[in-house]
């Protein structure tokens, strides 16, 4: 419904082929996926949102819920590996696949570089926007690279809606972050 | 300065649990047993109820309850309060009408409550609500604030005829028209103040629990100010006794005035939590947050300024009507009158002013206080008013503001307010200097080569924040106090609790409270944590808006913090054998002329609590103070920003290039706290002028009810915002502050307004200066608007 014009920018929709789900009596389906690295496999409502499927039935509640179509961008969580909104994916349109939510960033303790630049930055007040804008941020560096620009950081952050920050730290936390994640690219090379 | 203490930089305490998603908002908490709710809300402006049938919903699966209004009045739960008495200007109290949870015989708003379903899961609560059948009597809606007063309009409450809450007024009405009768200039202007929809991100949400052994209520919520809701829910709504109500306002994900209210959907979870003998949760969606959250501004305002040939201001009058919405909300009647009148002095010295304000009922969802309340709607009608009247002398907008500015403190103004200290010319000479203002000439230039216009515009903004001292707003009608509260508690190693009344949703008061007190306990910040947000922690507090907490809410922290210094001092003279009157503190060791040997802070709160040192006729063992405090005066905190912008002429397409501000709130605790205020206020301010408006049709529907139609200020409408600071110490509360939180909001929109005025050289063009709008008022010329 809401797709954007590139396919880089390819909306959730075309994320996966639908319903590998297996059907059960009940009217309920079974759908297995990787969350955070952890195979999971759960019967839900064939009407459950992937984004429901997290906070409701993982219960990983930093995935927020800021808006009913598909515009804040709160709910951005990576589905094998590229960022989706989850407020617009059917958990059952993509059985098999990977997600990564905020609680998966951090690795034996220390924060992804994006987190990291994010506090370093004050790219955050409320917090409630902040899961989304940081899954974004990763993806916008996935995409664009390292050396971002301002103008491309402020065009890309286009699907998510901060109420709090006036975007000016935010701006900066994504930039520092993304020539963080250059370092420690290198650094693990 | 130390390095976590009071004017450091410190990166935000709480920060580690919401960029690791580990933050706790209400709908991130699920109560054992918990059933769902979702609210049938009315499709239409102005209905009267003819039947609702429950039936077919009740024998929907999953379904455990569904309750009308009927059932609401049947229990006698207490309908939603206004908690500020206006009176007109013949001496007549406000007309309210009655504002019942769930609405009884008719409905006035599209969104309004007309029935709760409950259920087993959200998806069958969702599924129940749509068989939910209401029979309806539509009936024509009020819905303009212009007309809505006249003769013939369709009547939104039998209690207010001609659908006006008040007539009210404040200043010298005679003395105002001898001014103007005597001025040699008079520019007058009229004025829409768009209406705003709050929007913060995280969408309102509670959760209400009953525990029957206890027989005592438990309601979670998104609220601003926990404690007022429960003082509300408890002695207006009566769901129960204040000692047997707890409130818990956990993270708060963005209030900006939204949440300080108290809604029909909180009233209801915890009620019907009663009923079924379940929790019972409800979290809104987006689109039931356009409907039905608090909405703000919705001003039409007539103002006019009178000069004397030296373009020296003798006089200011506006006469505005101010939509209040379908019910008065929490503080609704207080936004327009006493929050916005007494701030029409602006940064000036006019010798006489007088407002009138209609406050007027229509069929929209309510409107109350949004960030800045009553002072953007204030500044927008100041900061016009001076920038046309400059333009319409031939006078510099920088030199009449300057001509007019008020040098001299404490100042008087003829509408209330003592201003306290300032030093308007010192922000403006910054701001100009920043914005480069002398070069705005050549930059035009450039533009016009390029076919493009540019335009540069001020805007002088002053507030009064801090909302108090508590006589003073009782005086002016408010119903409650509003002062501060804070306890500290140390415990016997060191560390130190901070009980605040002040709640944090954004502003990082976990942050900025434990700089104070590690700063004056001298103890290290990772020792103090800071708790808010939980009636049964902190006794009583007021909450969080117009820019108070550092300024009242610290202050209290500040004098709990003196109290616990006094008790130290003494455990410290017992355990050190000198006299109590010897000990010094400072960078948390104590020490005494009488005595080469010191204590540390951790050290003396170990000997208050093991207390070997001093009997109990001595001195009370422990070490835990609290403090109410309540200022001498509102602070006003004050400042320019410069607003410099770009129109491409063919396309209507505003870009703004440069954003300058210059702020003065006297001393700081956080600066990249208050900067990060300061970016988030702007970017509201800029909404409101470019991009945001609430639009309801003819009918009372409201068009602009999701992000796809109302515009949200995204990354790409905003600039870099260049920032500095001016100080003068604020002398009404001990930290010297003055207030942050509204000052971008409350500056923005004029300053963005005078630019495009001045890019278009006309001012024939009301907010939000949409893409069509800039480019319908470029095709008109300049000379064209003159001769019009």
């Amino acid at each position: 419904m809401f797709f954007r014009k590139k396919d880089s920018d390819r909306a959730p929709e075309a994320a996966a082929p639908p319903a590998a789900a297996a059907k059960a009596g009940d009217g309920t389906v079974s759908v297995s996926l990787t969350v955070n690295g952890t195979p999971v496999t759960a019967s839900i409502d064939p009407r459950t949102l992937l984004v429901q499927f997290i906070r409701e039935n993982q219960r990983l509640t930093g995935t927020h819920v800021g808006c009913d179509t598909s515009q804040c961008g709160a709910c951005v969580v990576h589905l094998d590996g590229r960022a989706v909104k989850s407020c617009t994916v059917l958990a059952a349109s993509v059985d098999g696949g990977k997600v990564t939510t905020i609680e998966g960033l951090a690795k034996d303790g220390k924060l992804h570089p994006m987190q990291e630049a994010f506090r370093e930055h004050h790219g955050l007040q409320c917090g409630y926007c902040t899961p989304g804008m940081i899954m974004s941020a990763i993806d916008i560096v996935n995409r664009k690279g390292t050396n971002l620009d301002e103008a491309t950081v402020r065009h890309e952050l286009e699907g998510n809606i901060c109420r709090c920050t006036g975007y000016h730290n935010i701006v900066a936390a994504v930039r520092a972050g993304a020539a963080n994640m250059s370092s420690s690219r290198q650094a693990a090379e | 300065m130390s390095a976590t203490g009071i004017g450091a930089s410190v990166r935000r305490k709480e920060d580690q649990r919401f960029i690791t998603g580990k933050g706790h908002y209400t709908d991130d908490i699920n109560r054992p047993g918990q059933a769902y709710a979702v609210f049938v809300r009315s499709p239409h402006a102005h209905a009267t109820i003819k039947k609702i049938d429950t039936a077919a919903a009740l024998k929907s699966p999953g379904c455990l309850a569904v309750y009308t209004g009927a059932d609401v009045a049947a229990d006698k739960v207490g309908g939603l309060i206004c908690g500020w008495m206006i009176h007109s200007k013949d001496g007549s109290p406000m007309k309210a009408g009655a504002h019942p949870a769930l609405a009884s015989g008719k409905v006035r708003y599209v969104g309004d409550h007309v029935a709760v379903v409950i259920a087993e899961t959200l998806a069958q609560a969702k599924d129940a609500a749509e068989k939910v059948g209401v029979d309806y009597d539509t009936l024509s809606a009020a819905v303009d604030v212009a007309t809505a007063q006249s003769n013939g309009q369709p009547q939104v409450h039998e209690e207010a005829p001609n659908n006006t809450v008040y007539q009210w007024h404040l200043g010298d009405k005679a003395a105002v028209d001898a001014a103007f009768a005597g001025a040699k200039h008079v520019t007058k202007i009229d004025l829409v103040n768009n209406r705003l929809i709050p929007n913060a991100i995280e969408p309102r949400a509670a959760i209400g629990e009953y525990d029957s052994g206890t027989d005592s209520l438990t309601l979670y919520t998104t609220s601003q100010n926990p404690h007022v809701a429960r003082l509300v829910l408890a002695a207006f709504i009566g769901l129960a006794p204040e000692h047997k109500l707890r409130v818990i306002a956990p993270d708060v994900g963005g209030g900006f005035g939204s949440k300080i209210f108290i809604y029909a959907e909180e009233v209801i979870c915890l009620w019907a939590a009663r009923k079924i003998n379940r929790s019972v949760k409800w979290t809104g969606d987006r689109s039931e947050a356009f409907l039905a959250d608090a909405h703000g501004r919705d001003h039409a305002t007539h103002a006019e300024l009178a000069l004397d040939g030296d373009g020296k201001i003798l006089a200011l009058r506006a006469s505005t009507k101010a939509n209040l919405g379908a019910y008065l909300s929490t503080f609704a009647s207080s936004v327009p009158t006493y929050l916005y009148a007494p701030l029409l002095s602006g940064q000036y010295n006019i010798p006489a002013i007088y407002c009138e304000v209609d406050g007027v009922y229509t069929n929209t969802a309510p409107v109350d206080a949004y960030r800045g309340a009553g002072r953007p709607e204030a500044t927008f009608v100041v900061e016009r008013l001076v920038e046309v009247a400059a333009r319409e002398t031939g006078t510099d907008p920088a030199e009449f503001r300057r001509k007019n500015f008020i040098t001299a403190f404490p100042h008087q103004t003829p509408v209330i307010m003592a201003y306290d200290a300032g030093d308007y010319d010192a922000c403006l000479r910054k701001a100009l200097e920043l914005a480069d203002y002398g070069g705005i000439g050549a930059r035009k230039a450039e533009s016009a080569k390029k076919g493009m216009k540019r335009g540069i515009g001020l805007s002088a903004y002053i507030e009064a924040c801090g909302i108090a001292p508590s006589a003073a707003v009782g005086s002016l009608g408010a119903g409650v106090g509003l002062w501060e509260s804070a306890e500290v508690r140390v415990n016997p190693t060191g560390s130190v609790e901070v009980l605040t009344g002040s709640h944090s949703h954004g502003q990082g008061h976990e942050t900025t409270f434990a700089q104070l007190v590690s700063g004056r306990l001298g103890i290290p910040i990772e020792q103090v944590t800071v708790v808010h947000g939980d009636t049964d922690k902190v006794q009583f507090g007021m909450g969080t808006y117009g820019s108070r907490s550092g300024a009242v809410g610290m202050s209290a922290i500040y004098h709990a913090i003196d109290k616990v210094i006094v008790k130290a001092k003494k455990v410290a003279g017992f355990v050190l054998a000198v006299p109590e009157e010897s000990v010094d503190f400072k960078d948390g060791i104590f020490s005494s002329t009488a005595t080469n040997n010191t204590l540390t802070f951790p050290e003396v709160a170990l000997q208050a609590y093991i207390a070997h040192k001093f009997t109990g006729a001595q001195l009370e063992p422990g070490l835990k103070e609290g403090a109410f405090f309540d200022p001498t005066n509102f602070t006003f905190p004050s400042g320019v920003h410069i607003c410099e912008l770009e129109i491409d002429p063919d396309t209507g397409a505003t870009r703004i290039d440069r954003w300058t501000a210059v702020d003065d709130f006297g001393e700081l605790i956080n600066p990249m706290i208050v900067e990060g205020q300061v970016h988030g206020g702007v970017a509201q301010g800029v909404g409101q002028a470019l991009l945001e408006g609430a639009v309801y049709d003819k009918s009372g529907q409201l068009v602009t009810a999701s992000f796809m139609d109302y515009a949200m200020p995204r990354a790409s409408n905003l600039p870099s915002i260049k920032l500095a600071m001016s100080h003068t110490r604020c002398p009404s509360n001990p930290l010297g502050i003055k207030g942050c939180g509204e000052a971008g909001a409350i500056a923005a929109p004029a300053a963005v307004m005078n630019a495009i005025t001045d890019a278009l050289g006309h001012e024939n063009i009301a907010m939000p200066a949409t893409p069509l709008a800039v480019w319908r008022a470029a095709q008109k010329s300049p000379t064209k608007m003159a001769a019009e």
